[in-house]
């Protein structure tokens, strides 16, 4: 009997040539089904409500809407790819790394009760060093922090500007601008801001220095920075609505209002519209290519005193001084969704990435949670002086506060998104990485003529410019052009004669004529439609109809 | 109280060392992408712009010819190499990426009709109007002798083409009468005649190996089997076909390049009516050559413009043209699908990108990847207005444009009057005919 080496165990068994190898099979046998199993399990059940965030839409009526084969089964094919690639992109996300914050609460014990100095004690170290306080003496605050919530700019009503990291806390610059600062806002980028001084807009960059003067934003209010199309708008103390392309440095629109001084104007992130409310209780929103507003809702009976977006521009939280505080669905342009009266009247609202919203009045802080569903106070901080400012921290469970004395900054669990797309906005970028995203940005570009209430409208069919252009296209064929007559003046001047120009203006004339022809028939067809059911019988005798008399009139 | 707040560590997020990439998480949650569409659109219509930037097409010239290129003919298996003809007779054999002549045989007194390789491409046959059909070996001959055919055989009759069979020791050639050849035997083994006198192109169609299709001066294209004694079918169009090139992936369709400024594609099961109708030449096509792909070709005509036609398409895709370039008289797609030979009046042959920005040379697989995004964006933006006129727009030289506008013109008042004679006449007197039916006479089998 020979003995020789099982192939798939590397010299170990020994088996009997002749005879199947028993163990070997066996095994064999076992790691087949194992490897079937694992197939099945390769693909992990999404999760439906995880799907239902990727899904778009329920497409295209196929069986109704197309009738030619050929584009049927391309449509179809296209829209084959659709779902399983939005199951694919709801199954990535067993690969995100963090988790959202959370705050949980014992038996007996509310999340409103919490102070800042309990949450501090209950976190970790790198955590608790980011709520703290600044204290300062220029007098109210504005601020802004960057895409990626790394940097934050503070200007003080009295000229006091400074930019830093608040993660590092390392100071970038500060200096004081000797002019009352209302506003202040960042470019697209950490190296850039813009503020908003007593006469005009400057630009300063992250060491102090002046870059721009902007005369043409006079006057302003408050600033708003479209990332995406890298326009800085500006509202202005007498109404006026401005737009400048920063990539290019060109004013795209300026336009008067009408609505007075503008103090609460905020931008809806999913469609890069403004929305400006007004002392009659009316949220416009505005694009730089219309002179009228787009949208305009009634919001409340008083003043519009502060007005906030959900960043997936599905919500708008607006108050005022009557103690009211309204969600609006301004998708649907409705609502409101929910109306509820606080203790006292709301000056400062700002939605987080997650939909939390902060609630200024005063000198308190109320934030809620799920503010479409259900309108209860999940936490609440009290400062010790009046609030002039309010924003929520992206990438950071970080609220910050700007008030009369100066900065704090206070821990809401739960508020930022977790996971961020290194792509899109980076909080651990270098500076070469944040020169190429730079590049990258102004390649993507998108013009501001896009700006309007439905930002997807770009991919889809304009079906009546379509229809009447293949109409128009198809009359002109039938249509002759009547002669005409016609000799150019004759003109020595230079420049105002030539034969293309003579050509051109006859051709435009032509033009002209056959436009009128099509018009006199369409006209013309019309009345013969119309003469026509005129002389329909009203009754109908079958064949005997021919021996009906006309009526007589 | 259980309270936990983001805290991201940096170790997890920053590279560790200098030469690592840096570390990019991704999150594809579309709350975090805003603005999907007209970001899209924004990159599509930038790469349409770039694909403008980049559209250099012509590559390079063999130029040594002393007379206009009759006749080129591509190896069935090695890029490297081409075998031209010129109208003195001369036959050159090219290296094609040193763009130099490696073999100048004078082969045949008067023009080289055709050159084609045999199926082991040991050797090449080339036809002249002088009468003969000449096999050379494909080595280079010795440096102190002259070079000689293999093997000649005469001809009773003139002879205009000959094409190979793909696997079989079989040739045929065409000129009064087609005829089949054996490459042992100096006889035609067979000839096939349907009343025609003059046949100016023959092709054997590579896949489905025993069918022959030839061009006659009657304006007709005939189909034969090698199996048969006589021809299957033929079609007689409204002017006639130059050249003809069968798809190499179907093995049912071919493509002709018509005197009428058109090209026709026919499914040898229904040649009443074609397939297709390709119009963009401003004057007669001479030739036509398939990409082995079988999805685009490319013809060369006698307004002094290549263009590309997709075999779905009316249209074509591309057209070529250069100042110095005379009349084409013969084109060539290469085996690998990425460049276009042109041989013309001018004693020139030209090497032409089939895609003209693309990049040569090897692609990284990031670049590869960037430039599939780049064109599935361009797929879907490719009917909005601005990106169909930057992808559209083509410079074109002042004869071609003039020429086209008079075509358009009269198209177009063909068409009104037409319509007009309908609109006045009996209602069903005048019918609607295809554009595909109007240009053949008739079937004959």
């Amino acid at each position: 009997m020979q003995w020789r080496y099982c192939s798939v165990f590397s010299g170990v068994l020994l088996t009997a040539s002749g005879f199947s190898c028993a163990v070997c099979s066996h095994r064999s046998r076992t790691r087949i089904r194992r490897r079937d199993e694992g197939r099945k399990r390769d693909k992990i059940p999404v999760d439906p409500e995880t799907l239902k965030k990727y899904e778009m839409g329920e497409g295209i009526n196929l069986k109704k809407g197309i009738r030619n084969k050929v584009h049927r089964l391309r449509v179809h094919n296209k829209e084959k790819l659709l779902a399983p690639m939005a199951e694919e992109a709801a199954r990535r996300e067993i690969l995100l790394t963090e988790d959202y914050g959370c705050l949980e609460t014992d038996a007996g014990e509310t999340t409103t009760q919490f102070k800042q100095r309990e949450l501090v004690e209950n976190v970790d170290l790198i955590s608790a060093s980011k709520c703290f306080n600044l204290n300062l003496d220029f007098g109210p605050y504005s601020m802004r922090y960057t895409r990626n919530g790394r940097h934050l700019v503070i200007g003080g009503k009295k000229g006091h500007v400074a930019a830093f990291d608040w993660v590092t806390k390392k100071l970038a610059c500060e200096m004081n601008v000797m002019e009352s600062v209302h506003d202040v806002c960042w470019l697209h980028i950490e190296t850039m801001f813009a503020v908003a001084q007593k006469e005009w807009v400057y630009i300063y960059d992250n060491q102090g220095i002046e870059l721009h003067c902007l005369k043409r934003m006079n006057q302003p209010t408050k600033l708003e920075f479209l990332p995406y199309h890298f326009l800085l708008a500006a509202s202005s103390a007498v109404g006026g609505l401005s737009w400048l392309d920063v990539s290019i440095g060109e004013k795209i629109t300026r336009m008067d209002t009408k609505l007075g001084r503008i103090n609460v104007m905020t931008q809806n992130p999913y469609n890069a519209l403004l929305c400006v409310g007004d002392s009659k209780g009316v949220v416009s929103m505005w694009s730089p290519n219309s002179h009228q507003p787009l949208a305009k809702m009634l919001v409340h009976k008083q003043a519009v005193s502060a007005c906030a977006v959900h960043p997936h521009g599905t919500y708008m939280a607006t108050s005022a001084p009557d103690r009211t505080l309204k969600i609006w669905d301004i998708r649907q342009l409705s609502g409101p969704v929910e109306n509820a009266v606080l203790r006292s009247a709301a000056q400062h609202l700002s939605y987080s990435q997650r939909g939390l919203l902060a609630v200024g009045m005063g000198n308190v802080v109320e934030i809620f949670k799920d503010t479409h569903t259900n309108l209860k106070p999940y936490m609440r901080h009290k400062a010790s002086w009046a609030l002039s400012d309010l924003k929520f921290c992206p990438y950071e469970d970080v609220l910050g506060l700007t008030h009369t004395k100066g900065f704090s900054s206070v821990l809401v669990p739960g508020s930022a998104e977790a996971n961020y797309d290194a792509l899109e906005t980076n909080p651990f970028q270098n500076k070469k990485q944040r020169k190429e995203a730079e590049v990258k940005a102004l390649l993507d570009k998108i013009q501001p003529e896009f700006i309007c209430l439905d930002p997807n409208a770009i991919a889809e069919i304009d079906v009546a410019a379509l229809q009447h252009k293949l109409d128009s296209k198809k009359k002109l064929g039938y249509v002759k052009p009547r002669q005409i007559d016609f000799k150019p003046r004759k003109t020595k001047a230079k420049g105002k004669g030539g034969t293309a120009k003579v050509i051109k203006s006859k051709k435009a004339l032509k033009l002209k004529a056959k436009r009128a022809a099509i018009q006199e028939m369409r006209d013309a067809k019309v009345l013969i439609d119309k003469k026509e059911k005129k002389k329909k019988p009203e009754k109908s005798y079958g064949v005997l109809d021919r021996f009906l008399e006309p009526k007589k009139k | 109280m259980k309270v936990k707040v983001l805290s991201r560590n940096p170790d997890e997020h920053l590279r560790e060392t200098k030469l690592d990439i840096h570390k990019v998480p991704r999150n594809y949650d579309p709350a975090l992408h805003p603005f999907q569409a007209p970001r899209e659109y924004t990159r599509a219509l930038n790469a349409v712009k770039l694909d403008k930037v980049f559209a250099k097409p012509f590559i390079g010239n063999l130029d040594g010819h002393k007379d206009s290129v009759s006749s080129i003919c591509k190896h069935p298996s090695r890029l490297q190499i081409l075998i031209s003809g010129s109208f003195d007779g001369e036959v050159k054999v090219w290296d094609l990426p040193r763009k130099e002549c490696m073999r100048t045989i004078l082969a045949h007194d008067g023009i080289v009709r055709g050159i084609t390789y045999s199926p082991g491409s040991e050797s090449f046959m080339t036809v002249g109007d002088d009468k003969t059909i000449k096999t050379w070996s494909c080595e280079n001959p010795k440096e102190d002798k002259r070079d000689e055919p293999t093997n000649t055989v005469l001809s009773k009759t003139i002879i205009t083409a000959i094409s190979h069979h793909r696997t079989d020791p079989l040739f045929a050639t065409c000129g009064e009468v087609c005829q089949l050849w054996e490459e042992t035997r100096n006889e035609p083994v067979n000839s096939f005649k349907w009343g025609v006198d003059s046949l100016h192109d023959v092709k054997f169609n590579q896949v489905q190996t025993n069918l022959l299709a030839s061009c006659a001066s009657d304006r007709s294209i005939i189909l034969y089997d090698t199996r048969a004694s006589g021809a299957i079918r033929r079609v007689i169009m409204r002017l006639r076909a130059n050249k003809m090139a069968w798809n190499p992936m179907e093995a049912f369709t071919f493509t002709c390049a018509s005197e009428d400024y058109n090209l026709y594609t026919y499914d040898t099961r229904n040649l009443k009516t074609p397939v297709n109708v390709h119009k963009d030449h401003v004057n007669a096509v001479t030739d036509v050559d398939y990409n082995p792909n079988g999805r685009e070709f490319v013809s060369g005509s006698y307004d002094r413009s290549i263009r590309i036609f997709e075999t779905q398409k009316g249209h074509s895709r591309e057209v070529y043209t250069n100042r110095r370039m005379q009349r084409l008289t013969c084109v060539a797609w290469t085996s690998d699908s990425k460049y276009i030979l042109s041989g013309s009046d001018e004693m020139n042959i030209r090497i032409w990108k089939a895609k003209s920005s693309e990049k040569l040379g090897v692609l990284k697989p990031r670049e590869k990847a960037a430039l599939n995004y780049s064109e599935a964006l361009k797929e879907k933006f490719a009917a909005h207005p601005q990106v169909r006129r930057i992808a559209n727009h083509r410079k074109l030289p002042k004869h071609i444009f003039n020429a086209r506008n008079e075509h358009r013109t009269i198209t177009e008042s063909q068409k009104r009057k037409e319509s007009n004679r309908r609109r006045h006449s009996k209602p069903g007197s005048v019918p609607f005919v295809a554009e595909r039916e109007k240009h053949v006479v008739r079937e004959d089998r």
